[in-house]
């Protein structure tokens, strides 16, 4: 197969059908040989014997999201970082001392959130 | 008619360059599906091999025997194992969101198994060597967080809802000390493909000039894959099972795979990363690569068995308050180090020292708590009666 980025990520999607087929086939399996019987106790939510009330689909704590846009701060920052890592030997000195700051500005951000409270689990 | 004869016989050539196109690119594409095929089989028989390891090793370090029963030292027993989930009942509760109950274990297999498309095996020995493998596999890694997200709210059960949350929050916050580690290693490499990472570390492999990113490394993956020490998402006495709770049959099975495919992929992470790949005298390549894997499947599993679980809290804050933070100290000390060009030992004698003081940190830490509840032995309670 010849090479090139399109070729290579053309092999990507042909193992993401690969791998779908293959568990699609044990799903195949599981179906043809399982047996199944459906009874209205079986097709309650596992509770340990608890009748399941209230729903589940319910509000949720707003510390997950606080968690989430953290993550979403550094993992944008991760993306100019890569680049620049692979990069910044070879580039003008300014190239580094930028990313430094950038860094700086960053870990500012952290800290200050520390310092709130935003990181404790409560 | 001279004309039509040139332009017929232009386009018959046409016609056979097309047809000769395609019938090479059939032919690759055939090629390309075989070796993921293999990749598949090879996957299916590491897991196999590691659930038999885990349960041997994990009885061992509790003074039992392990499975012993099916085949010479219970060495089937994953198989019978296997087995019996494609022959049991998939439930499908009543609840449940069908469309997400049902995607969910693909999505979280789907990316376990499209990663290994990058991941070299030894020189060559690779499906498609990718020029930015680190980021694609650092970038698939994370996506699989949708599916256990899904497979937990797809449930409509509070336990699936809660350990789906959890594991949001887990994954998410340790992913950002492999994503930073990865880097100071691509820095070190001047690259992001996983090869030449691995023939970057030919003098020295990166463990030793790195043992601070090793160890950073090893503790946020082992979290990233949710294996005991940080399994709180899925912890059995916690939340039964967590997202995987309403699954049975063939969908949990997938579940169970994606895990250990993604513990080996910890472990060839640091192989690749750190521990110089298939490098090694005497034995061919693919054999060190193996072996240096197994090896630090064999510390995931010690780990296993021998820390207890950590609670939420402590979980998010070791993850925030110390992997986090340094994480960045060594990617700006090692870009530092890097840009001045400074020799390598001054890297490695720098991050012992940091690892040192951190160890050093958490025995003074343990040392100076107070054990909440003393033991005294039952002859001095009766003679201070």
């Amino acid at each position: 197969m010849p090479q090139g980025v399109t070729a290579n990520y053309l092999v990507v999607f042909l193992a993401a059908v690969v791998g779908f087929l293959a568990i699609a086939l044990m799903f195949a399996a599981n179906y043809l040989l399982a047996p199944r019987r459906a009874s209205p106790l079986k097709g309650l939510p596992v509770e340990c014997g608890i009748p399941p009330v209230p729903f589940a689909w319910t509000q949720i704590n707003i510390r997950y999201y606080a968690f989430a846009i953290l993550f979403l701060i550094f993992d944008v920052e991760a993306v100019f970082l890569f680049p620049w890592a692979v990069l910044f030997l070879k580039a003008a000195p300014v190239v580094f001392y930028e990313m430094l700051v950038f860094l700086g500005i960053l870990l500012f951000g952290l800290v200050y959130g520390w310092r709130k409270g935003m990181l404790v689990w409560r | 008619m001279a004309a039509a004869l040139v332009i017929s016989a232009l386009g018959l050539l046409g016609l056979v360059a097309f047809i000769t196109a395609l019938v090479a690119g059939g032919l690759a594409a055939l090629a390309a599906v075989g070796g993921l095929l293999a990749m598949f089989v090879f996957l299916a028989a590491v897991v196999l091999s590691l659930v038999w390891l885990e349960r041997k090793y994990l009885g061992r370090l509790q003074m039992r025997m392990g499975p012993m029963r099916v085949g010479p030292f219970g060495l089937l027993q994953p198989v019978a194992d296997a087995a019996k989930l494609v022959l049991k009942e998939d439930v499908t509760p009543a609840w449940v969101d069908r469309w997400l109950f049902w995607t969910a274990p693909l999505l979280l297999f789907l990316p376990s198994y499209l990663l290994w498309v990058a991941v070299p095996f030894g020189p060559g020995l690779v499906l498609r060597d990718l020029d930015l493998g680190l980021l694609y596999i650092v970038a698939l890694s994370v996506v699989g967080i949708v599916g256990i997200l899904m497979a937990g709210w797809g449930s409509a059960n509070k336990y699936g809802m809660l350990g789906s949350l959890r594991s949001a929050a887990q994954l998410v916050s340790y992913e950002v000390p492999v994503i930073i580690v990865a880097l100071t290693v691509a820095m070190m490499a001047g690259s992001l493909n996983l090869s030449q990472i691995v023939e970057a570390q030919r003098p020295v492999p990166y463990a030793v000039v790195q043992p601070l990113a090793l160890f950073l490394f090893l503790l946020a993956g082992l979290a990233e894959v949710g294996r005991t020490p940080f399994d709180i998402y899925h912890a059995e006495s916690e939340v039964m099972g967590g997202p995987y709770v309403e699954y049975s049959g063939a969908h949990w099975a997938v579940f169970y795979l994606a895990e250990y495919v993604n513990t080996f992929l910890v472990a060839v992470m640091v192989t690749l990363l750190f521990l110089g790949g298939w490098k090694g005298p005497g034995l061919p390549p693919v054999l060190w690569f193996l072996l240096k894997a197994y090896l630090v499947v064999g510390f995931i599993f010690w780990f296993r068995g021998t820390f207890p679980r950590l609670r939420i809290d402590q979980l998010m804050a070791l993850g925030w308050k110390a992997l986090v933070p340094l994480s960045f100290v060594n990617l700006v000390l090692t870009s530092i180090y890097l840009f001045y060009g400074w020799p390598w030992w001054g890297m490695s004698l720098i991050s012992l020292a940091i690892l040192a003081a951190l160890g050093y940190g958490i025995h003074r830490q343990a040392a100076a708590r107070k054990p909440a509840i003393t033991l005294v032995p039952a002859v001095e309670v009766r003679s201070a009666r």
